[in-house]
């Protein structure tokens, strides 16, 4: 440790003020102070001591909070194979076709952003901000397993950049990065984000009988045929998937899907370790869940098509519901900022959610949609938010 | 009849070193030093004596030249050895070398029954030529009081929650009567009443529970509850337009021992606190006291900061410096400058946390007393709204909202969030609890600077 230490003093002035690498100080001041938790000291006035926490563990924490999905991900990506292919394997060779296929999106993913965030970091002379940590866990997160990695990175690369730095960078952004990225490839390869990408098939052959339908695709279809959803749900992958659709298999989350949103129980998992530690607001996680499922009771009482009819609950489970708000929703930087706001920006992205799922079969991922507008519309809560209080106070004065 | 309030956001920071109830008296110190800089509001601090000269306790030692008649005077007798003065010649403090023995300049002598037939207006000039006024301070933007000025309400909080505070019942153990005579002065200046906050779930000392003619508050929750602004939010809150007075049961006591005896006697008794003092206890001195003979032989290590005042809200004034003017705290905790390998994730019991996020575990222990030191624990990043400010801001005022709008320095938006109703106290925890260490309480007076000067 002294050892490193040292070194890392002896090279330090080269990058401080006059030093021949300055421009390069906040390149060296992140990996420094991912070394190093830095020897500075607080003023000689204000607060003296200052609380053990900071953005880097605040960040982990989160991180922390996507293990469970991932790893479940990765397990379930070859498992899907299998199934797809129709041979039986161990749980290690599942695990393993799984790692081989996620670890290359999650490394493009994590190459492309932070070497984007330190070239803007050096470029407009601010700190490197942690944020990418988390964003460059949630991309990988929501790609499909089979998609091409130039895409991942691309995808990267616009978000970080239009989605991001164009707004000013870390906490100017106002929509959500790593959906910015999804979004980005939903409607730039339209054609690669449906069909079989939801499984990686490779070289093999798949089983007779063999179909790529998302349980959103499958609703939207039994809205225009009118045969049941659950039945069709329940029906459907006979032969060489049995069951796959069926409720308890989705909350599990064991059905193609991107990689790590298909399981609804990870993200409780990850949803109990935010709320836990305080990185996520339940708030939001519970009022997303909330308005999702009130807006599929409604609709159920109007009745209409088959897909208005589904079972509200299976909205929860189904698509990227349970991602989306555990993950993305929570985001501090484009969710609402006041507490009060908290509530209504979340209700509101449950309700869109399945209002973009049933009434609009074009987009089958209402919660992405839901999640990008809510985005926008955050500051508008929080502007109503903030003069409500304003307005208590003026009526005060007047009393 | 006084109101009961109780409050749940906040955050009480328990550190090691609180001051056992044992008040000692030492040789006293050789110099004492009056700061300007301890009083907002101050312009431009003109002294009104020069080195060598000799000056009893209660002479003027500076004024400022917005307020002439309001006078800031000798804590004790001695003899002036230094007038320091930092850039642009603005005045920084005025050193005196005290005399063995304390020698009074002598002002009028009431007895308890004069005192009731006083006006505000002959009060008012006796208050301020004596040194004993700036005990008095205006909100908004807490400054020295304007005498020209009527205040809705006059304030005292009668207990500190702030890290190692000093414990009232010790502080102002048999002041009963002066403290019911300073009631009834202030009680004249105000044209509402006079508020003294207590504080509910511990033993309120009998100074404060048997006062008459004032509303007594009762307050109950986590730290900031005991600062005077977060009670006033609660009892009374302040408008644009409005004035509010605050003090201190010392301020309370030095009016009345003024007017009483006739003399301005800055004697206090200070907490000695934190974790690196040998003998964490309380001692008998005078207001700008040096610190050096109290901490000789008393300090556990040397590489140490001194502070006066709380941890929170304090100033770093070195081993030989001295005690601020409100100030009735010393707290002395260790030097936080070291680097931690991997210290951003390196799990903890030991690190002292509000939040709960991996690795953090001081929340599972609150009672434990722990040691603190002034690392700042991170790194200044962007502004992260985790609405974590939001949990220990007891009040009706969006604390990120307000910073933003005082960082934008949009005026008319900080009057509307309430800039008005806080000064730098009542969001030190924001500080504290800050992820992206924002110096919160320096942009709060920047913003408090920029609506007064609006």
């Amino acid at each position: 440790m002294e050892f490193i230490k040292h070194q890392i003093e002896k090279i330090k002035p080269n990058f401080e003020k006059g030093g021949k690498w300055e421009k390069h100080y906040y390149s060296f001041e992140a990996l420094e102070t991912f070394l190093f938790a830095p020897a500075t000291t607080n003023g000689i006035k204000g607060a003296q001591i200052r609380d053990a926490i900071d953005l880097k563990r605040l960040m982990m924490t989160v991180i922390i909070s996507m293990v469970p999905c991932l790893l479940f991900g990765m397990w379930n990506v070859g498992h899907q194979h299998f199934l797809a292919i129709g041979q039986a394997a161990s749980f290690m060779d599942k695990f393993w076709i799984g790692v081989v296929q996620v670890m290359p999106i999650v490394v493009v993913s994590y190459g492309v952003g932070l070497g984007i965030e330190f070239v803007f970091a050096t470029y407009r002379r601010h700190p490197v901000n942690e944020g990418f940590l988390v964003t460059g866990m949630l991309i990988p997160l929501v790609m499909p397993p089979d998609v091409p990695l130039w895409q991942v990175g691309l995808a990267t690369a616009f978000a970080v950049i239009i989605g991001k730095e164009a707004f000013g960078g870390t906490g100017m952004n106002v929509m959500n990065v790593a959906l910015t990225a999804r979004a980005f490839l939903y409607f730039a390869y339209p054609t690669d984000i449906s069909g079989s990408v939801w499984t990686y098939i490779g070289e093999a052959k798949t089983v007779a009988g063999y179909s790529g339908a998302t349980p959103l695709s499958l609703a939207a279809d039994a809205a225009t045929t009118g045969t049941n959803v659950v039945t069709s749900l329940n029906s459907f992958g006979a032969g060489w998937n049995e069951g796959v659709f069926s409720f308890w298999n989705m909350f599990m989350g064991i059905m193609p899907g991107c990689i790590g949103e298909t399981s609804t129980l990870m993200c409780l998992v990850g949803a109990f370790i935010l709320v836990a530690t305080g990185a996520g607001s339940w708030k939001v996680i519970l009022s997303v869940f909330g308005g999702a499922y009130a807006m599929g009771l409604l609709l159920n009482l109007i009745g209409g098509n088959a897909f208005v009819e589904m079972p509200a609950h299976y909205h929860l489970v189904i698509g990227g519901l349970a991602f989306g708000a555990v993950f993305m929703a929570t985001d501090p930087v484009t969710a609402s900022q006041t507490e009060t706001g908290k509530w209504i920006y979340g209700a509101l992205i449950g309700i869109f959610t399945v209002m973009i799922r049933v009434f609009n079969p074009a987009y089958p991922e209402g919660i992405m949609l839901a999640i990008l507008l809510m985005n926008v519309f955050a500051p508008l809560i929080d502007y109503f938010v903030v003069s409500a209080n304003k307005k208590r106070r003026l009526q005060r004065a007047t009393v | 009849m006084g109101k009961f309030i109780r409050l749940k956001k906040g955050f009480t920071i328990n550190l090691a070193g609180k001051a056992v109830p044992k008040v000692v008296e030492i040789e006293q110190p050789e110099t004492f030093v009056i700061k300007p800089t301890d009083f907002y509001g101050i312009y431009m601090p003109k002294p009104v004596v020069k080195e060598g000269d000799t000056v009893k306790a209660g002479s003027p030692l500076f004024h400022d030249k917005k307020h002439e008649n309001i006078l800031y005077t000798a804590p004790v007798s001695g003899e002036v050895v230094e007038i320091k003065r930092g850039e642009k010649r603005k005045l920084l403090e005025i050193k005196i070398l005290a005399d063995k023995k304390v020698e009074y300049e002598t002002f009028k002598k009431h007895t308890v029954s004069e005192i009731a037939n006083l006006s505000a207006v002959e009060l008012k000039e006796q208050l301020v030529k004596s040194g004993v006024w700036p005990n008095l301070i205006q909100r908004p933007f807490g400054v020295v009081a304007d005498p020209a000025t009527t205040p809705k309400a006059i304030h005292i909080s009668a207990f500190d929650t702030h890290p190692l505070a000093p414990d009232y019942s010790v502080l102002y153990k048999g002041q009963e009567h002066y403290f019911q005579i300073g009631i009834d002065v202030l009680k004249k200046l105000t044209s509402g009443a006079v508020h003294v906050n207590t504080h509910a779930t511990t033993e309120i000392s009998t100074v404060f529970s048997q006062v008459k003619g004032a509303e007594v508050n009762k307050f109950s929750g986590p730290h900031p509850v005991g600062c005077v602004g977060v009670q006033i939010h609660h009892l009374d809150p302040i408008n644009k337009g409005q004035t509010v007075w605050t003090t201190t049961p010392a301020g309370v006591i030095q009016i009345a021992k003024l007017l009483l005896n006739g003399v301005y006697d800055s004697s206090k008794i200070v907490a000695l606190t934190g974790s690196e003092v040998k003998a964490p206890q309380y001692y008998k001195t005078y207001t700008g006291a040096s610190v050096k003979k109290f901490l000789q032989g008393n300090l556990k290590q040397e590489n140490v900061r001194v502070i006066s005042g709380n941890p929170l809200t304090g100033s770093s004034i070195g081993k030989e410096g001295h005690i601020g003017f409100f100030d009735q705290q010393v707290s002395v905790i260790p030097e936080g400058d070291y680097a931690e390998f991997v210290g951003w994730i390196t799990p903890g019991e030991r690190k002292l946390s509000f939040h709960r996020a991996i690795g953090l575990f001081s929340f599972l222990s609150p009672n434990k007393e722990r040691v603190v030191d002034t690392n700042t624990h991170g790194e200044p990043r962007a502004f992260v709204q985790s609405g974590i400010f939001e949990q220990v801001t007891p009040m009706d005022i969006l604390p990120t909202q307000l910073i933003k709008s005082i960082l934008a320095e949009d005026i008319d938006e900080m009057e509307a969030l309430g800039i008005y109703e806080v000064i730098e106290e009542d969001l030190a925890l924001c500080e504290f609890v800050d992820v992206s260490k924002h110096k919160v309480q320096e942009i709060l007076r920047e913003g408090l600077e920029l609506v007064q000067q609006s």
